[in-house]
């Protein structure tokens, strides 16, 4: 009889996009079970509180599938998900520390692309065990003895009897599951050690609090174990433990080394059961935290406005809800003349942003007015205090600083031959620093920059891309701050300055944003009656200038006989119309307006 | 009361023109007189069973005026039968302006002269333009001189009250040639004179000429205004002072049809696709509530009504109109007439001061230049014209 921890699997998927990874979980989840045998026979379902269960949606970040496998014996697999974006390298990285091993879907027509590469040297990082499998065999185009080749010629890993799937069509999905059993390693651990596990994702339940998302690495841990958080130095009495079915919370008994689960423990704050910190017994701790812990840190921040001013207590409310689920989302009231009442919210990165925006406009249906991202400067003033900045118009007076400073990264950027010479030159516009170019293979390198951070939240990500038609990925760490000539940039709009539209950026960039930032801004405003100058300045000298010509003529000559009806449908429209702008002075701007001017991508 | 009649037919459509109107065949016409027929005695009870239980006086016409399309095009006789049937239908008042609207490729000394016998006492006739080449590039079938004789032909018909339409702004036109055709105009000495700007309509010959690029350029916004400027100067200098946005005429000769739409009158639109504006038998009670409708726009459909229950239809189909809707009518309607609207009338007719409900409004535009107050009158100023939607546009309540 092997332990039960030999019978536990711990492992992610990761793939290019479009490789089919969501698929091929979906197809893992159908050909296996939710229960044990064992469980199944306890009937642990029926000492659940099942409508206590069922409004609650397990976002997807973990799912236990129990697999009998050929050789008889039933195992547990922790099938564990990972963000896919480079704002949540941190979630990633955090994700896979709480695996052992990984399956890599390689697209047998389109063979390795840029993320393959990204995601398995990020998996080896982790020490995972990277086993690879060969999707989309079905096609036509299909050359998976060539994709076999090239993963054993450019990763370097075993390929030549990775199954050939197709997990649209279902096809050799017995073969990926095996080949999990005998790949991935089991979980090493001690039960019988003091408790220590990683939280990889915690979730926020109105019912239950805060419920903390855990890969065990020694010690168990069952309801009543009193638990100890080793950054925030929290203790909590544990309410509950348990697993994750697919949709669902299955509580047990007790959760021990090597396992993946869940507890609660009437936490009422996520920023207590933070990503990456460790979980130990308060009584009897661990002799020291897993490493990698990091406090999640805004990196870009803007203002938010509900483009309704009356609903600003919706949206308080909404980014406080938000925030019982997403510690790294930050919030805090401030006021625009041009805007209204918002708040600056900081977040990881641009993704994070539009998700947040998103789910506002989604979820709460609150129409918002963001401004334009921006990162922390670090103002040092003459009189020796330093002042961080993220909002432009806490800029002190040009003549009170004595520099800036501002966050550069260190970025990575991995790429085929092929495109290198755009990237350089993408690079190189974005005031990038050059640092190193390492070829992996012949084809293929890892090209290294210091860049300001930014220059990276805008449309970097898009415009790379782009330039490599998809096939480079990008990866950065923050590096810390240097001095840069940085200045505030200001729109005038009829003489008067416009808040939200406020930028600080390189005084180089400054005469092309400001341009680009008036050119866009008279297409957006309409004539009003008077005429309309639009100006960019930098510390009180304007840079550029358009005009809006006043308004000549809005009448309809005509009013066909008694059709009193189609006039006033007119009017009522363009009353409608005028609801949506916002009075800058006595300048009428549509609220879009804001949104196009700063629209992400298009202020370059 | 007023009563439009809508002749939807012409002999060819022009190029700019999106009204509901085109040729049709004689069976069609025929089809649609009938129904016209059966349209107005549907009314005519209706309305004569509706004023019973108040017993009062009968509703008055004031105003009936046929437009199109190009009314003109009809026999004398089949006109004639529907003055009969309205007279029959409707109490039309002796005093009452009757106007046929007329194309001057359809005036012939015997018809009008049968038009003014009938009852007609005023004729407008779309001339649009006395230049043959704008003429022909706007796709109408009549040139200047025509245009010309027609004047003198509606006068020795009898026809004491004659108005013109001319159409400023088009393609290619400039200053000079519309204020040509201005002076022709007046030399005509009509009685009264609408001046519209060309708009450019979708779905219409010229918005497809526009598209292929095989029209002149359009007047821009300066020079629209210029000549509609030039127009109020210049004619005010003659004797025909602009009395609404598009219209001039001296005092007298102010049309009275097209003023009661603006100034909040009652009127019955008979026809394809005409408007109306009635007081109607509203529920139990049976009180009267003012009612917008409108009827349908395709023939087909317009023919084969039988206009048994017209009032009944009308409601059902209609807008009923609330306090709100006559507020906001009462202004941006009003103020399209150059002596704009009286304030003291607004708080007779809704109980409440115009500030009350208005004064934010009021008080922007003014302050902007767009609108005036003189005594009880408010009006828009000259600026205010030219951007007459921006003012009313804030007007509305909702």
């Amino acid at each position: 009889m092997i332990t039960e921890q030999a019978r536990i699997r711990n492992f992610c998927i990761i793939a290019h996009i479009d490789h089919g990874k969501s698929t091929l979980a979906d197809r893992m989840i159908e050909k296996t079970g939710v229960l044990t045998e064992r469980e199944m026979k306890d009937q642990v379902l029926d000492n659940m509180d099942v409508e206590r269960e069922r409004g609650i949606t397990i976002k997807s970040q973990a799912v236990r599938l129990i697999y009998k496998a050929q050789d008889g014996q039933e195992y547990t697999f922790n099938l564990i998900d990972t963000p896919g974006h480079v704002d949540f390298n941190y979630e990633v990285s955090r994700s896979l520390a709480a695996c052992d091993g990984a399956l890599l879907v390689v697209d047998a027509t389109q063979g390795i692309q840029a993320q393959t590469l990204a995601n398995t040297y990020l998996a080896m990082e982790h020490d995972l065990e990277v086993f690879p499998v060969i999707n989309k065999i079905d096609l036509p185009s299909a050359r998976p003895e060539e994709v076999k080749q090239e993963i054993e010629d450019v990763i370097g890993i075993e390929a030549a009897d990775a199954p050939e799937i197709s997990a649209k069509n279902g096809i050799n999905i017995e073969a990926v599951l095996e080949e999990v059993v005998k790949k991935i390693p089991a979980p090493s651990g001690d039960a019988d050690a003091p408790l220590k596990a990683l939280i990889f994702d915690s979730l926020y339940d109105s019912y239950r609090g805060v419920i903390v998302f855990i890969r065990l690495r020694d010690g168990r841990i069952r309801k009543g174990t009193r638990v100890r958080f080793l950054s925030s130095g929290a203790a909590e009495e544990v309410v509950e433990v348990g697993y994750f079915g697919p949709g669902r919370f299955i509580p047990c008994e007790e959760l021990s080394a090597g396992m993946v689960g869940y507890f609660t423990a009437s936490i009422k704050n996520i920023r207590d059961a933070r990503v990456g910190d460790t979980v130990t017994e308060d009584g009897r701790p661990c002799d020291k935290a897993l490493p990698g812990y990091k406090p999640a840190q805004p990196m870009v921040y803007a203002g938010l406005y509900p483009q309704d001013t009356a609903r600003y207590p919706e949206l308080k409310d909404a980014l406080e809800k938000f925030q019982l689920n997403d510690a790294s989302l930050s919030f805090e009231p401030e006021t625009s003349l041009a805007l209204g009442f918002g708040f600056r919210c900081g977040f990881l990165g641009l993704l994070h942003m539009e998700v947040v925006l998103e789910r506002l406009e989604r979820d709460y249906d609150l129409d918002i007015i963001s401004t334009a991202p921006g990162v922390v400067y670090k103002v040092y003033k003459q009189d020796g205090t330093m002042l961080e900045v993220t909002n432009p118009s806490n800029l002190p007076d040009p003549s009170e600083i004595e520099h800036m400073e501002e966050p550069i990264v260190s970025a990575e950027i991995m790429t085929t031959a092929d495109y290198i010479g755009p990237i350089m030159q993408l690079c190189q516009s974005r005031r990038g620093v050059y640092l190193s170019t390492e070829y992996i293979e012949a084809t293929r390198a890892i090209l290294k920059y210091e860049l300001p951070l930014n220059e990276i939240i805008y449309d970097f990500f898009d415009a790379l891309k782009s330039c490599s038609r998809g096939y480079a990925s990008f990866d950065y760490e923050l590096k810390g701050y240097v001095p840069s000539r940085l200045v505030k940039l200001d729109i005038l709009v009829n003489r008067e300055q416009v808040d939200a539209l406020s930028f600080i950026v390189h005084e180089d960039g400054a005469y092309e944003r400001g341009r680009k930032m008036c050119e866009k801004l008279k297409d957006e405003i309409p004539r009003q009656l008077f005429e309309v100058p639009i100006q960019a300045a930098v510390g009180g000298r304007v840079i550029a200038r358009e005009t809006v010509k006043a308004m000549r003529k809005d009448v309809l000559a005509k009013c066909y006989g008694g059709d009193i009806t189609r006039k006033k449908k007119l009017l009522e429209k363009q009353k409608e119309g005028k609801k949506r702008m916002q009075m800058v002075g006595s300048v009428e701007i549509p609220k879009e307006a804001f949104m196009n001017v700063l629209k992400l991508g298009d202020t370059k | 009361m007023e009563l439009y009649v809508h002749y939807p037919f012409c002999v060819k459509k022009c190029r700019y023109c999106d009204f509901l109107s085109g040729p049709a065949g004689e069976e069609t016409r025929q089809a649609y007189l009938s129904a016209l027929e059966r349209e107005i005695r549907g009314w005519g009870n209706a309305l004569k069973e509706q004023k019973n239980p108040e017993g009062g006086e009968p509703v008055m016409v004031t105003s009936v005026y046929f437009g199109g399309g190009t009314p003109s095009l009809m026999s004398a006789g089949e006109a004639d039968h529907l003055m009969f049937l309205l007279a029959e239908n409707f109490t039309i008042s002796p005093e009452a302006e009757i106007t046929m609207e007329c194309n001057p490729g359809t005036a012939d000394a015997g018809k009008l002269k049968a038009f003014h016998d009938m009852g007609f006492n005023r004729i407008s006739l779309g001339v649009q333009s006395f230049d043959d080449g704008e003429l022909a590039l706007l796709g109408r079938i009549h040139t200047a001189r025509q245009a010309a004789e027609a004047v003198s032909l509606a006068r020795d018909a009898g026809f004491m009250n004659v108005n013109l339409d001319l159409m400023s702004a088009l393609p290619g036109q400039d200053l000079r040639h519309w204020m040509k055709n201005l002076k022709t105009a007046v030399s005509l000495e009509p009685d009264h004179l609408s001046c519209y700007s060309l708009i450019l309509e979708e779905g219409t010959e010229f918005a497809g000429m526009q598209e292929a690029g095989t029209l002149p350029a359009f007047p821009d916004e300066e020079l629209d205004r210029r000549m509609y400027h030039e127009t109020g100067a210049f004619l005010s200098s003659r004797g025909y002072p602009r009395y609404e946005i598009s219209n001039y005429a001296g005092p007298v000769y102010e049309c009275r049809h097209n003023t009661g739409y603006w100034q909040g009158e009652e009127y019955l639109g008979l026809g394809l696709g005409a408007s109306s504006y009635l007081s109607l038998p509203a529920g139990e009670g049976g009180g009267l509530r003012r009612v917008r409708f409108r009827n349908p726009d395709s023939i087909k459909e317009y023919v084969a009504r039988d206009f048994r229950n017209v009032s009944e239809s009308a409601l059902r189909e209609g807008h009923v109109q609330t306090p709100d809707d006559e507020m906001e009518e009462f202004m941006f309607l009003g103020l399209r007439m150059i002596r704009g609207i009286d304030t003291e009338e607004f708080r007779r007719k809704f109980g409440q001061p115009i500030g009350e409900i208005y004064g934010d409004v009021i008080r922007r535009h003014v302050a902007d230049g767009l609108l005036c107050r003189e005594g009880t009158r408010m009006f828009l100023s000259e600026r205010g014209l030219d951007l007459a939607n921006t003012v009313m546009a804030d007007f509305m309540l909702t």
